[in-house]
């Protein structure tokens, strides 16, 4: 069972594309285009560079704001952690805006800043913000006071004690925030693109929408989704793995 | 080097949770000379870590005053804590690196790590070190700051005899090398009578001083347990007043 590690994780996405093939033989419908048909119009979008050109705005897009939105959280998150005053009187902003559905904040900001560039990064900041927070506040509450005496004894900078002290015993916190916050942040700058902007996956999946070309919409998802998972694995996996590296 | 001088005249824990408040010390005065090696013996709980934290500016809550007379800008402290607090994600070597500043050299510190017997180890994360290698490691960190006080709370417990022997040796080779006052808690006579220019005999909460001994072995008679042990059978029958701490 060595290699089953491999094998299994492959077999079962063989055995998704069969039952895709199969459904969709079974229905003949434009609804439902096979993996052929797909894989083809993938094929064509790749060389025409539509795609590239799409995929590249969507992910500077998705840049920018999860760097703002990660930034922002984790400052924020840290300052809320240490502080019981501040983090009582912010409490319940916080519980408000996780709880605005990411479509209000969209369009509001669309309505007050206008159809601007700006306006979308704002938009998928102010919705991924507040996770990022509230999972580094967790993390900041739980610092080790022992840890954190000891630098103040030995006169670490604030600089020193943020990378060698607080830093290593966030990091499993900042890993999730970034794992979590990856995947919601795409989605909304999804319904971003939608809404206000004339480029990216968002816009095309919007275009194709209305021209019903389901094979267009499951190739640019294809695409999107592989890039996504090629980000996990070779950023997020060497960085948890490096950041282990101390544990027996 | 520094003359101190403490005089903490009342430090109260305020109530927490279930927790009353708590008065730790209570008019607690000492004295103590630069270069001298200070032994704090009192009951578990009796507020010794907190003198420590509050020597080591840990903890400003207390009315009392310290003052320590010296040359240089504030006193350099070395501070070897209860556990050894090393950074489980830096390694033996990076964790005593960080304490140093920029004008110190890695010469000296190589050498303290080879004192200590390190050397070896001195790339290995924390989490691999048996207990006695990172209370080492603590102690070379504290030196390594070049301290002019050298605070000690309870380094050697937990270690079993031999490792604690072979240890407290090391600490006094270093620090004949190079004096500077320490103040050091424990609650083994035994372990303070082999170390201390002088004893410090402290009451149960509210901590303040019961007696103060000094120690008349010579340095060089310091791991003849039996010198040890007739000091400590004589401390027994002179001092009735600390006969609940023997």
């Amino acid at each position: 069972m060595i290699y089953s590690k491999q094998v299994l994780p492959s077999l079962s996405l063989l055995a998704l594309l069969a039952v895709w093939q199969g459904v969709a033989a079974y229905l003949n419908s434009n609804t439902l285009p096979s993996p052929q048909t797909v894989a083809l119009v993938l094929w064509q979008a790749i060389q025409s560079g539509e795609l590239a050109l799409h995929l590249g705005v969507t992910l500077l897009r998705l840049l920018v704001s999860f760097t703002v939105a990660m930034l922002m959280g984790c400052a924020i998150g840290i300052i809320l952690g240490r502080n019981k005053g501040l983090d009582a009187f912010f409490d319940n902003w916080l519980i408000i805006f996780l709880n605005i559905p990411a479509l209000v904040t969209i369009i509001l900001c669309y309505v007050w800043f206008g159809l601007t560039e700006s306006a979308a990064i704002l938009a998928v900041v102010i919705n991924k913000l507040p996770n990022v927070i509230v999972t580094i506040r967790e993390g900041a509450r739980s610092l080790d006071q022992d840890l954190l005496d000891m630098a103040r004894c030995y006169h670490f900078s604030k600089r020193k004690t943020l990378v060698h002290v607080i830093g290593p015993q966030l990091h499993p916190f900042i890993m999730s925030a970034t794992r979590s916050g990856l995947a919601l942040t795409w989605k909304i700058i999804l319904v971003v693109e939608l809404l206000g902007r004339s480029n990216g996956i968002g816009y095309q999946l919007h275009l194709f929408f209305q021209l019903f070309d389901v094979a267009s919409i499951l190739a640019y998802t294809i695409a999107f989704v592989s890039v996504i998972q090629l980000i996990e694995l070779t950023l997020l996996k060497p960085l948890d793995r490096k950041s282990l590296i101390w544990r027996r | 080097m520094s003359d101190i001088t403490i005089h903490i005249k009342n430090k109260t824990f305020p109530a927490k949770g279930h927790a009353g408040q708590k008065q730790a010390i209570a008019n607690l005065e000492l004295k103590l000379d630069s270069g001298e090696f200070v032994c704090l013996v009192g009951p578990s709980g009796c507020g010794k870590t907190t003198l420590l934290n509050i020597l080591a500016g840990l903890d400003n809550d207390y009315d009392g005053d310290i003052e320590v007379k010296q040359q240089t800008k504030p006193p350099k402290i070395g501070y070897v804590f209860q556990n050894p607090r090393l950074l489980p994600w830096r390694t033996v070597r990076e964790n005593i690196e960080l304490v140093l500043d920029k004008t110190q050299t890695p010469v000296e510190m190589d050498r303290l790590i080879a004192a200590m017997q390190l050397t070896s180890s001195q790339h290995v994360y924390p989490e691999r070190l048996s207990l006695g290698m990172s209370r080492r490691v603590a102690i070379i960190r504290a030196f390594a700051v070049d301290p002019d006080i050298l605070l000690m709370d309870e380094p050697f417990v937990s270690l079993d005899a031999p490792t604690a022997r072979q240890v407290r040796e090391q600490l006094l080779n270093l620090w004949q090398q190079r004096p500077h006052t320490v103040l050091f808690v424990t609650h083994d006579l035994r372990e303070a009578i082999a170390l201390a220019d002088r004893l410090i005999f402290l009451s149960a909460a509210p901590m303040h001083v019961l007696s103060v001994i000094s120690v008349p072995i010579a340095r060089n008679e310091r791991n003849n347990e039996e010198a040890i042990e007739s000091f400590r059978q004589q401390l027994i029958h002179q001092c009735p007043e600390i006969s609940s701490l023997l």
